[in-house]
């Protein structure tokens, strides 16, 4: 099977279907390695036993990003190629990516208070993270407010795209800004510099958290299809009971001009 | 084993039990809205609204 193959609503929902159960299983196992990886992980020599916020805090903050990226790449596919699953693929990515964000925030902020001594600084990185936050909410709003999918998959795909100039504003904030939050120490020039017993359970997590966002994309993915279908059918049946109001209207007027003639 | 949280052990398992929170609602909000969708179009059906191409919308290939 084919990308252009998956372009196809109907084949995309029998894959799916086919897939997700697969999916679903290999996130749980993940998860449950993870989670006992970061059980036994040790306590860090600075922070005590509140690196294990880290191994929560790190894949939602790094798929707070990933999901804007995944969103951007559908943008191009919406605008570029007019591609059919392109804006069900970006409007269903939008909700679970302000969960991860909020998840991402949230930690953070949890993971602050004992470290830095506050929940909340107004530096780069953490207000970057909140105008990510806040520009989910409003394409998720956007969505819900223009009735016309394809007119609203335009004009989030433009403010997707113009939205993803935030991600390396996110990224690189550590190092162009002075900031409380800790620069680059995984995804960095000349490797990273956490210690293996912290960087394989934070690998193992990141990766399941990954999974996790791919198989609720996808089944997300299946109920927007499902949802333009219902909308579809709606509008059939709202025009065909026009159409026979409007037949029966017209048989009553013949019927009454011969009448009256 | 107990594991040993030390003196941030509030902030340690709230971050845990909220993301497993969120998780959950995220799950339980797709699985519901599957559910929706999925009566919705058979009660369409049912009711002799059919896709142009005469299969069902909830069936796959």
């Amino acid at each position: 099977m084919s990308l252009i193959d998956l372009a196809n609503p109907t084949r995309f929902l029998a894959l799916s279907a086919r897939v997700l159960p697969w999916l679903a299983a290999a996130t749980v196992v993940l998860l449950a390695i993870g989670l006992y990886q970061t059980a036994l992980a040790p306590d860090d020599y600075q922070q005590g036993a509140t690196v294990k916020i880290m191994f929560i805090h790190v894949p939602n903050a790094w798929l707070s990003m990933f999901v804007w990226g995944v969103m951007s790449m559908a943008s191009l596919g919406t605008l570029v190629w007019r591609h059919p699953l392109a804006d069900v693929a970006a409007k269903a990515a939008a909700p679970i990516g302000a969960a991860f964000t909020f998840l991402a925030l949230l930690t953070g902020s949890l993971w602050g208070r004992p470290m830095w001594g506050t929940y909340w600084e107004w530096d780069a990185r953490l207000t970057s993270v909140l105008i990510l936050f806040l520009m989910y909410l409003g394409l998720m709003a956007l969505w819900r407010a223009v009735e016309d999918p394809s007119r609203a998959a335009r004009a989030a795909a433009v403010l997707t795209l113009v939205g993803a100039l935030n991600l390396p504003i996110i990224k690189f904030s550590v190092d162009w800004w002075n900031t409380l939050h800790q620069p680059a120490s995984v995804m960095r020039m000349g490797g990273s510099t956490l210690d293996k017993s912290f960087l394989i359970p934070l690998l193992v997590m990141a990766v399941a958290f990954t999974l996790l966002f791919v198989t609720l994309h996808l089944a997300a993915m299946r109920n927007e299809i499902l949802r333009r279908r219902v909308r579809s059918l709606q509008m059939m049946q709202a025009s065909r009971v026009a159409f026979s109001s409007e037949v029966g209207t017209g048989s009553h007027q013949e019927n009454a001009s011969k009448g009256a003639a | 084993m107990i594991m040993s949280l030390g003196p941030y052990a509030s902030f340690i398992v709230t971050s845990y039990v909220a993301a497993a929170i969120v998780v959950v609602l995220l799950i339980g909000w797709i699985v519901l809205d599957y559910r929706n969708q999925t009566e919705r179009l058979r009660e369409l059906e049912r009711s002799g609204i059919t896709r142009r191409s005469g299969r069902s919308a909830t069936d796959t290939p």
